[in-house]
């Protein structure tokens, strides 16, 4: 009995990884590029959005300088998985020590996790003393700082200038090896001791304190964790587009990654997963249609800016009109739907 | 140059500059003392009220009656956002709030893009805007005394309608407390309308002296004035009036002395440093210089 409940448990996380890899190996065969493209945007989205729910959705530090850590992984990694040659080339001033390296993608982008999580601890020992609306401008600060040192670090980021070059490491398989570890991470979290720690520090700061909560110990734990996975989404995505510049971090990505976060629901992990399928599926279509398009004798110009117009008016609507987002902070039940499934059809077996 | 005159002649850029950041800072603090709304909008208005300016000068018409009708557009704009994107959200989450406003920003700036293109345009200000006074060694540019005078009126006529008139009192008592001005009949929705017109006013003038100190315009150009006076107004205390200013000098001395004592190697990373000290700052001050220092109570 105890042998078979334990199987049971494993029932539905295998059938969805089983349902992910089906879904992943027929888009690696048959889908065309352009599709297979799109699988490995969401799969790094979901990284960025799952992430970031771990600090503002579970802790309620609203940063919005996440994007300042994917930076930070994108260059780090890509300086160290660079080929020599083109570092002869493209970064002639780097020191020596780092000219010869040319790593392999895993160990590059754990490393640029490890630093995105330094530079958080760093900046979080102090930056999760605030609260509300002060750590969103903070953080945003934050966001400044990196562009500007990236802009002028010669150096290390050939400054304003496109970074290029980098290795096209990433794969849909990769990518989502990452996305479904982040997934489970988070949601374990969540679910923990611990998860419950920082929703707690996050309803209500004095009474989780007044329960021993150590409510900046929380915050900056689920910080720090979440800049790491943050840093290696920026590393994927590194490896994935190949060539950036500091313009690539800022605000517009800053703002899609947030406008998926809470459509999602924050605090709910299923609905970062489905708030960044909505999204990036959305935007790619009203992406490819401001590029003009006929409908029957009517011919419709370009207008280049009008998704995002879109996107922002149905981003305040959403807050607007369903404030929680899609999930309202509660999860999709897996095994609760697979237990009422069972159910009726024993139902149905008795009758 | 003297010490003494080189020292004035920094002083009056660091009074100028932070003027133009006051007039921002105001803006932003008279809608969040009400509202706990952070309008990242704001900077945008800027934009709108220097484009209005500019296509009415290409029509033809003199620089300021164009300015006037771009300072007046400004305030509708800011009207139009109060009542469309804000209005609706009385009441929610100061995050839900932020997250608007970046919506509206967005929105504002791709309309821009689309309407007049997202390359820069050159603002022709009138030659006033551009002289430059010599007072013996030193060499004052018009626009820095217009920019210091502009803002030592328009603060102390803010001054007057806060303190004097019903509706600045009825304001800051909002500020105070939102539920008890309402109990006390006085109207809300007004009170807030009125803040973002005064607010928006500021940043169309903001805008004007901004696009002549700069010499060009572009859709993005509101980004970095509303991200320096959010600085400024977190310096001041967010939501305190008279923060907001001191705190907007502050951060206008401080970004020249930056630049003057920052390596020349260094110097290029001045706003990382000013951001570094906000950060900085808030941790031994985490509401700011004005701010109220009150925890919350059991």
């Amino acid at each position: 009995m105890a042998m078979s409940t334990r199987l049971q448990r494993l029932i539905p996380p295998a059938v969805m990884i089983a349902a992910l890899a089906a879904i992943l190996g027929a888009t690696d065969l048959v889908a065309g590029d352009y599709l297979q493209r799109i699988v490995i945007i969401i799969g790094i989205n979901v990284i960025l959005v799952a992430s970031l729910n771990l600090s503002n959705g579970f802790t309620g530090v609203f940063s919005l300088g996440h994007v300042g850590f994917m930076a930070i992984g994108a260059y780090a990694a890509s300086i160290l998985t660079l080929p020599v040659h083109l570092k002869a080339v493209n970064l002639p001033d780097l020191p020596g020590w780092l000219q010869g390296v040319a790593m392999p993608f895993l160990p590059a982008t754990l490393i640029a996790g490890l630093i995105a999580m330094l530079v958080a601890f760093a900046v979080g020992l102090s930056l999760m003393r605030l609260n509300g609306a002060y750590i969103s401008v903070a953080t945003l600060g934050f966001l400044v700082i990196v562009q500007v040192v990236l802009v002028n670090w010669d150096q290390f980021t050939r400054g304003a200038r496109t970074f290029a070059g980098v290795p096209a490491y990433a794969t849909i398989w990769n990518v989502w090896i990452w996305a479904a570890l982040t997934v489970y991470v988070v949601w374990r979290i969540g679910a923990s001791a611990f998860g419950r720690d920082m929703r707690a520090a996050r309803d209500n700061e004095i009474a989780a304190l007044s329960l021993g909560v150590s409510v900046i110990r929380s915050r900056l734990l689920a910080f720090c964790m979440s800049a790491f996975l943050t840093g290696v989404a920026g590393s994927l995505w590194a490896h994935f587009i190949t060539s950036f510049s500091p313009k690539s971090f800022f605000f517009t990505q800053a703002f899609s990654i947030i406008t998926m976060l809470v459509i999602g629901g924050l605090g709910s992990v299923s609905g970062s997963v489905i708030g960044v399928f909505l999204i990036t599926v959305l935007s790619e279509l009203l992406r490819n249609a401001e590029r003009g398009f006929d409908i029957g004798a009517l011919h419709l110009p370009p207008i280049y800016g009008a998704s995002q117009i879109l996107m922002a008016v149905l981003f305040v609507l959403v807050i607007v009109f369903k404030p929680a987002g899609l999930m309202g902070g509660r999860e999709i039940d897996i095994r609760g739907i697979l237990r009422r499934i069972g159910a009726s059809r024993r139902g149905k077996g008795a009758a | 140059m003297t010490s003494t005159e080189l020292l004035l002649q920094q002083l009056i850029n660091a009074v100028s500059i932070g003027s133009l950041y006051a007039l921002m800072a105001i803006g932003l603090a008279m809608v969040f003392g009400i509202l706990r709304l952070i309008n990242f909008a704001h900077g945008d208005l800027i934009m709108v009220g220097s484009y209005v300016t500019l296509l009415l000068m290409l029509l033809g018409l003199p620089f300021l009656l164009a300015a006037a009708a771009g300072v007046v557009a400004s305030t509708i704009a800011g009207l139009i956002m109060e009542r469309v994107a804000y209005r609706p959200l009385r009441g929610a989450h100061e995050i839900a709030m932020l997250l608007t406003s970046f919506s509206v920003t967005i929105f504002l700036e791709n309309l821009a893009i689309i309407l007049f293109r997202p390359t820069s345009r050159a603002f022709p200000a009138p030659a006033v805007l551009r002289s430059v006074i010599e007072i013996g060694q030193l060499r004052v540019a018009g626009l820095d005394l217009i920019a210091i005078i502009v803002a030592a009126v328009l603060l102390l006529g803010l001054t007057l309608f806060v303190r004097r008139t019903n509706v600045g009192i009825a304001m800051r008592a909002a500020s105070q407390d939102l539920l008890a001005a309402r109990l006390m009949g006085i109207n809300v929705n007004k009170v807030i309308a009125t803040a973002f017109a005064i607010g928006s006013f500021l940043a169309g003038v903001v805008g004007l002296l901004w696009s002549a100190r700069v010499g060009k315009i572009d859709p993005l150009m509101g980004f970095n004035p509303v991200l320096k006076a959010f600085v400024a107004s977190v310096i001041g205390g967010l939501g305190s009036l008279p923060g907001a200013v001191i705190g907007a000098y502050v951060l206008g001395g401080l970004e020249i002395l930056l630049q003057g004592l920052l390596p020349s190697a260094l110097t290029p990373y001045r706003d990382a440093f000013v951001f570094a000290i906000l950060i900085a700052l808030l941790l031994f001050r985490p509401n700011g210089i004005l701010g109220s220092t009150e925890r919350e109570k059991i």
